[in-house]
């Protein structure tokens, strides 16, 4: 039943939280691995939480409920037995705003490893080295690790961000709108990243723009509402939507 | 017209002045008493066998050397304590403490333990420490009180620093699978610690300079040897203040001043302390 | 193996971290039952009746309250008096009028007075104050009510200035300023928009300060006199409950009469607290939640 191509799946699920804010309402979606999907819309319509439940870091807000499944590699990490910090390991995220952690730079890198128990120093030395060489960031700070991750500006400090990531080695990348506050170079640096990086890894993104969804997308799926309104392979979602509302919402017509 | 302008011009002086009138005689009165100790306690205090020597000749001459030592033994003691309980009330409050009426029965209590006044506290201790628990008048029962006495300064300003934490830091730690506990021991406690240590320096402060928790729980008129353990009664700077000052006649001015600029700078380089870790940290923060 | 002692670490930690959080609900009723563990079960018919009477003299059974509470109250009053218009116009002063390099010095002045021992305002007040008042009022002694006031208001201070200020801060800038731009002076803008709008935190700065002063002990003993007599005037020697527990716990034999009525007294002081910190926090909380809604 479990396509091996598809990395995550996604049965049935809806989610709504106490407060009554942005909710899920069935969604059903195949994520393919080694592929960027891309989820994009109006704010407000689902795509943060559902990333939010991939690693389970919903736990941490009132939901009021889930109902559904979520498959990973055929395992619904919904279920209550699910060792959600392995999960998490598994799981990478990188946020909108850049978040470097008040320690120095290869604190910063080290910090989840050192939480899973590694403390060979050879071992986190590769991992600081492997995971910045593939953000791209390697040779801008290679010389001033041990400064505080507060001192990059803030296209490094995103890099950093996605490094830090990396550095666990994690299955599934998400990211939410890692280039909203950054500038042009900078986010092609990490458009860049991607492209490569999903050879590895099965990379979920949340854009800051249609453009943006357009130039990087394998698959891409338009959420409204909290409702998956139309999900399809490759850029044709941005050229020959199906949906009426897609379609508005890709030539601007609101959003 | 002119005269209406005049007025009111003439009020809003008057008012001012009136009110500058107010804060001066808030601010004049604690000039007095810091000048006045620091000027006449001054002689005593400097001299060296006044602070390590024992008090000779019905306390009438000899130094305060016990009341220093008790002091600060009861200061550790209640840190002992309050520290590590107050910080983990401050970390449940602000890290797990659901939004719930259990809740806020706790916030409840720490406001009430905040009024009660300290004689009440020795009463306590007085009935659980020393008679029920059966600890004696010691600086283990006196260290208790104090320790329930302080908590409620060191929640709610340790609180008050792990909230200041961005909560931002928290959820990118959970996300690289890190556990709450682990969150809060690596990220949010350092970040918080000079609000924390600010926090429990002000606690401290007010224990040390304290007298009616320790009347019946530690303290000790005068004692001719140093405690010898926790079990032991103690001298203390305040109550000693308070004896010297209340219950010996033809008690020398200079020792009395002098103590009491002991326990004045005891109490109040506590307080610089604080003031310094705060502001150093405010400038050294990252976020 | 090491995975699960890690995760039994934890939960122990998670454990303690409750614990101690419920821990001041525990000290609070503990207090309490402590309070009422030494003091009712102790009594006798009698001893209510003899708490009634007016005189308090313990050597010959006379457990009269009256003059304590009424002590108590005279204290608190006279401070008041001197606390009110002292803290407020501090806190106005600082809040409002003060250049900042001014305001810098008061505030830790003000802090420093709330870090002052307690003693030593009382050793201050036998030594200069006292002195000061018998002779400029030309009393018998200078041991009296009055003096016990002056320094109690002194100690009420730093709650009130601090908790009101905050208060006024907390007004916001547009009220003030669209007070201005109707032609309000400054003073009449001070008085009649900015000291409404943060009534509600005056009034608890001056709840909490006065709690403050009616617990007060070790000073109020050293500077009132001690007479347990009910007080015909303010320049009289008073007893307070505080400084009654305080002077007489040390001498009385353990589970005497006296011995309880001594913790009655104590109850009565947590019971008193306990108002005085319900209705000031009840404010603070409903101040809140009109400011939640106002927010939302």
């Amino acid at each position: 039943m479990v396509n091996p191509m598809n990395k995550v799946t996604i049965e049935n699920l809806s989610l709504e939280y106490s407060d009554g804010a942005e909710s899920l309402r069935g969604i059903n979606l195949n994520i393919p691995a080694n592929a960027i999907s891309v989820l994009f819309g109006p704010a407000g319509g689902g795509k943060s939480s559902l990333l939010r439940i991939l690693n389970r870091l919903n736990d941490l807000a009132d939901v009021k409920t889930v109902r559904g499944k979520v498959l990973i590699d055929g395992q619904n990490i919904l279920e209550p037995g699910v060792d959600v910090i392995a999960l998490r390991r598994k799981v990478g995220m990188v946020f909108a705003r850049p978040v470097p952690l008040p320690l120095s730079m290869r604190a910063n890198l080290t910090y989840g490893l050192e939480l899973a128990g590694e403390h060979r120093a050879a071992v986190l030395a590769e991992a600081v080295e492997r995971s910045l060489t593939q953000a791209a960031l390697w040779d801008e700070v290679k010389d001033r690790l041990d400064e505080p991750a507060a001192a990059l500006s803030g296209g490094q400090q995103q890099r950093l961000c996605l490094a830090r990531v990396l550095a666990l080695q994690p299955e599934i990348i998400m990211l939410d709108e890692p280039t909203s506050g950054l500038d042009p170079i900078s986010t092609s640096k990490v458009e860049a990243s991607l492209q490569k990086l999903k050879t590895q890894y099965t990379i979920i993104l949340v854009p800051h723009s249609v453009q943006q969804a357009a130039r990087t997308a394998d698959y891409a799926g338009f959420f409204l509402q909290g409702e998956l309104v139309e999900w399809a392979p490759g850029r044709a979602i941005f050229s020959t939507p199906r949906d009426k509302r897609t379609e508005d919402y890709v030539v601007g017509r609101f959003g | 017209m002119n005269k209406s302008v005049f007025a009111r011009q003439l009020t809003q002086k008057i008012g001012y002045g009136l009110l500058t009138l107010l804060t001066l005689l808030t601010v004049l009165p604690i000039l007095y008493i810091i000048g006045r100790i620091l000027l006449q306690g001054a002689p005593a205090a400097l001299s060296w066998e006044f602070l390590f020597t024992f008090p000779r000749d019905g306390m009438k001459a000899g130094g305060i050397w016990p009341a220093i030592v008790g002091t600060i033994y009861l200061t550790l003691g209640t840190a002992l304590f309050s520290v590590p309980l107050g910080l983990g009330a401050a970390i449940y409050l602000s890290e797990y403490a659901p939004n719930n009426r259990w809740t806020r029965l706790i916030r409840l209590a720490i406001i009430n333990l905040a009024g009660i006044p300290s004689v009440v506290y020795g009463l306590f201790g007085l009935g659980l420490f020393v008679l029920f628990l059966k600890l004696g008048v010691s600086i283990l029962a006196g260290s208790l009180t104090l320790s329930i006495m302080t908590l409620p300064v060191i929640i709610s300003t340790a609180e008050e620093a792990l909230r200041a934490v961005p909560q931002a830091f928290r959820v990118v730690s959970i996300s690289l699978g890190a556990t709450k506990w682990q969150t809060i021991r690596r990220i949010v406690l350092p970040q918080a610690l000079p609000g924390i240590l600010t926090g429990v320096i002000l606690g401290l402060e007010r224990a040390a300079g304290e007298t009616a928790p320790i009347l019946f729980t530690a303290a000790s008129f005068f004692l001719p040897r140093l405690p010898g353990s926790p079990l032991d009664a103690t001298m203390a700077l305040p109550y000693h203040l308070f004896v010297i000052s209340t219950q010996v006649p033809g008690m020398p001015l200079r020792i009395q001043f002098g103590t009491a600029l002991v326990l004045l700078v005891f109490v109040l380089s506590m307080n610089l302390a604080a003031t310094v870790i705060r502001s150093r940290a405010r400038a050294a923060r990252q976020w | 193996m090491p995975q699960q002692t890690e995760q039994w670490r934890e939960m122990l930690i998670n454990w303690l971290i409750k614990i101690s959080g419920y821990s001041a609900i525990v000290f609070v009723t503990l207090i309490f039952f402590f309070l009422i563990r030494e003091s009712l079960p102790g009594f006798s018919p009698e001893t209510f009746s003899r708490l009634a009477g007016s005189r308090w003299y313990p050597i010959e059974q006379y457990y009269g309250l009256a003059p304590l509470i009424a002590g108590s109250i005279m204290v608190t009053l006279g401070a008041a008096l001197v606390a009110i218009p002292l803290g407020l116009g501090t806190a106005i002063f600082i809040a409002e009028i003060a250049p900042r390099w001014v305001r810098e010095i008061l505030k830790p002045l003000v802090e420093i007075l709330a870090g002052l021992p307690s003693v030593v305002l009382g050793f201050l007040g036998i030594l200069s104050l006292s002195p000061w008042v018998r002779e400029t009022m030309n009393l018998p002694t200078g041991l009296t009510a009055f003096s016990g006031s002056l320094l109690l208001g002194m100690t009420s201070l730093p709650t009130i200035v601090s908790v009101a200020e905050d208060a006024l801060d907390a007004v916001p800038r547009s009220y003030r300023d669209a007070s201005l731009a109707l032609g309000a002076t400054e003073l009449q803008t001070i008085f009649l928009v900015t000291l409404p709008a943060a009534r509600s935190g005056v009034f608890t700065a001056v709840m909490l300060g006065l709690g403050r002063a009616i617990g007060e002990t070790i000073m109020v003993m050293m500077v009132t006199g001690n007479a347990a007599m009910i007080p015909n005037s303010l320049f009289s020697p008073v007893r307070t409950m505080t400084a009654t527990i305080a002077a007489e716990m040390g001498e009385v034999a353990k589970g005497s009469e006296h011995y309880h009525v001594l913790f009655l007294i104590g109850l009565t002081l947590f019971v008193i607290s306990l108002l005085v910190n319900l209705t000031a926090s009840s404010v603070i909380m409903r101040q809140q939640k009109r400011a939640e809604r106002v927010l939302s």
